[in-house]
């Protein structure tokens, strides 16, 4: 290796240090940079510091996500907890002991899951409940109006929780796990259990089947142009094309950061087409869509990358390990 | 192989039982005993059970086909997410014990070990374990398909209750678990007293455990099964050493033993034929087979459409090499299975 040409590498720039325990999710909020812990606790600050905010005592944190402004997670105690800049947990349901399986959040809306039963609380701390046809594996606002997304069995669910009526079930047989919107609202998109993703064009319900994934794809990632959808579960960061109106029907996915190692976490960058991209093998690397040139930002080593975050500039990007092992890395220049 | 570097991956024990057989009583059992393990309990309904110490978290039983073109393919989606929300906590216990409902087919369960790779990777699963009632189970044969696919699919069998009926009804009703399921290891209790050694730890799906398939004979029997009785005359049996002889009407096990070495060109794609096309009715399937030209033992086993198989340990010198294949399942043809295998001949 000494012979090879110099590689560019940010891994010298990563300040390290260690969470204690499993990372579930890393987010910066309003900036500041916080990671939920399978123990139970959220890590407020970053390498210089930090304090353990205990958020579920006696508990693990089996999901969270953040939009930025709010970490929300949800512990197997059947508690859903949002947490500001300032560290303070509030607490916005409990469902008395039953695992709290998937979240989402926008603003200052809130929705989780705890098997079958899918609530979602508005601005005005309004709560709805639906019950879905099988457990609610994931959840996700749609970028305008407050209409939820549920996946379970056989399909994902479309729900208005103001409007009476029956909600809209886009049917594909399988489970489906996690979702997500495209950022302009127009597809649906799942990961599921049988190693593909799939995906719905809302205006007429048509069908996309993403396949050829080895594992199941748990982390999916849009570009900040809304234009390329990055997903995790091959050895590459499997990168699809959603400009056109037919988004990526007919067209073969990019692939960046090849490796022999399972990606585990994608995040794109939120002003520029390069995508963070974790491996099972603990290696972090920024991969320029473009070019597909590569930047590592970890080494491997350690364990699996099980999260992974840009800040809203873009100028800090934070992973985390399934050991517990963090890293804050800062963009020179 | 497993090897010394990979992680200790966590047991499951998967309790089975037709309702009211006394799987609560056997997982209360197993709770309370002295053993110094901490369990994570998967449970169907909260509140029969007695110990409030141990991580117990409810399912749903949540049965999903997967759409990989095999039509008997199902697993249980919340074991699944389950087990993936217990690698949280890991750390924090040493086992997992699944209790299944009452009418629970346990197919499902075993093949998300072999099917879901994120489990695979986290827990493996040690053994299926049966609890069936003494009084009632030959009843429940006759009436329940479920309560005799929970016999056939087992790898340990408890006979409970058996303060509740005559040595003669008890003899039996283990003549008619032998009929279906003549290799689980059998016990007899009254209150689900068991020793847990016998029940947890059996890593019966554990390739480099399967040293021998022989039936297995109660070891702790009370010998008085030799001359002075069956002498009802049934049509559906008949003696053989003074120990009566069922015959199920749909579920039985086939084994076929071939003296000397199996062509592997031959023996591969008739195993897999054989699982693809009787796949639906085969409930479980186990061999241990001499390659040709192969100095190490060949072990299989395998669920439903389901193989998992690897070189094992080595032949011992003074060890015969011979092929053995056994099938538990419904409505097996068991002269296509024979005369497919022995045609594996090396």
């Amino acid at each position: 290796m000494s012979d090879a040409p110099a590689v560019p590498s940010l891994v010298q720039h990563a300040r390290l240090f260690e969470a204690g325990a499993h990372v579930v999710a890393a987010a910066f909020v309003d900036g500041e940079p916080m990671l939920a812990l399978a123990d139970g606790s959220v890590l407020v600050g970053g390498p210089e510091g930090q304090r353990r905010v205990v958020i579920h005592p006696d508990g693990a944190i089996l999901t969270a996500i953040s939009d930025g402004r709010t970490l929300l997670t949800g512990g197997d105690d059947g508690r859903v907890v949002a947490l500001g800049a300032d560290g303070a947990p509030r607490e916005i349901a409990d469902e008395k002991g039953r695992w709290i399986d998937a979240l989402a959040l926008r603003g200052k809306a809130f929705a989780w899951s705890a098997g079958k039963e899918v609530r979602a609380r508005d601005e005005s701390g309004a709560v709805k409940s639906w019950s879905a046809p099988s457990t609610a594996r994931g959840l996700a606002f749609q970028p305008k109006g407050y209409r939820l997304a549920a996946t379970h069995y056989n399909g994902a669910t479309l729900w208005f929780p103001k409007v009476e009526g029956a909600p809209q079930t886009l049917e594909w047989k399988g489970a489906h796990l996690d979702v997500s919107f495209s950022p302009d609202g127009r597809f649906l998109v799942t990961s599921m259990q049988e190693n593909a993703l799939h995906g719905w064009r809302l205006t007429d319900s048509r069908n996309m089947r993403m396949t050829g994934y080895p594992a199941k794809t748990r982390s999916l990632s849009w570009s900040h142009d809304g234009q390329w959808l990055a997903t995790s579960g091959a050895d590459a960061a499997v990168v699809w094309p959603f400009k056109d109106k037919d988004g990526p029907m007919g067209k073969a996915p990019r692939e960046c950061g090849v490796r022999q190692a399972r990606v585990t976490r994608v995040a794109f960058h939120p002003k520029a087409l390069v995508v963070g991209i974790g491996y099972a093998d603990g290696a972090v690397l920024l991969c320029r869509l473009a070019d597909g040139a590569e930047i590592p930002a970890r080494d491997p080593g350690g364990a699996a990358v099980s999260a992974l975050v840009w800040d809203a500039a873009g100028g800090r990007l934070m992973f985390g390990l399934e050991s517990g092992a963090v890293g804050l890395l800062t963009l020179p220049g | 192989m497993t090897t010394s570097r990979e992680p200790e991956k966590i047991p499951v024990t998967v309790l089975t039982g037709y309702l009211g057989a006394g799987k609560t009583t056997l997982l209360n059992r197993i709770l309370s005993e002295p053993h110094g393990k901490r369990y994570a309990v998967v449970v169907n309904e909260f509140g029969e059970i007695g110990i409030d110490n141990e991580l117990v978290v409810g399912a749903d039983e949540e049965v999903f086909e997967m759409n990989n073109g095999c039509i008997c393919c199902t697993v249980r989606g919340d074991l699944i997410r389950i087990i993936e929300g217990l690698m949280k906590r890991k750390g924090r216990f040493d086992a997992i014990i699944v209790e299944t409902t009452g009418l629970a087919d346990p197919a499902p369960v075993a093949q998300t070990f072999f099917v879901d790779e994120d489990v695979r990777e986290a827990a493996r699963l040690d053994a299926v374990v049966t609890v069936a009632d003494a009084k009632w189970l030959a009843a429940r044969l006759r009436d329940a398909p479920e309560a005799k696919n929970q016999i056939a699919f087992a790898d340990v069998i408890i006979i409970n209750k058996t303060d509740l009926v005559s040595a003669a009804e008890l003899r039996e009703v283990e003549a008619r678990i032998r009929a279906i399921n003549p290799y689980a290891s059998l016990h007899r209790a009254k209150n689900c007293d068991v020793p847990i050694a016998d029940v947890l730890e059996r890593r019966a799906f554990d390739l480099d455990r399967i040293l021998d398939i022989e039936p297995d004979f109660l070891v702790a029997d009370d010998h008085d099964h030799d001359h002075e009785h069956g002498h009802d005359h049934d049509e559906d049996h008949h003696h053989h050493h003074g120990l009566k002889h069922y015959h199920d009407e749909d579920m039985q096990s086939v084994a076929v033993r071939l003296e000397g070495d199996v062509d592997p060109a031959k023996f591969m794609p008739w195993i897999n034929r054989v699982t693809q096309e009787q796949g639906l009715n085969i409930l479980r399937c186990k061999g241990i087979v001499a390659m040709k030209d192969d100095p190490k033992r060949f072990v299989f086993q395998g669920v439903h459409m389901m193989l998992d198989g690897d070189s094992q340990r080595e032949w011992r010198p003074d060890e015969k090499r011979e092929s053995k294949v056994v099938f538990i399942g419904r409505d097996l043809v068991e002269e296509d299975i024979r005369n497919g295998f022995l045609a594996c001949a090396a």
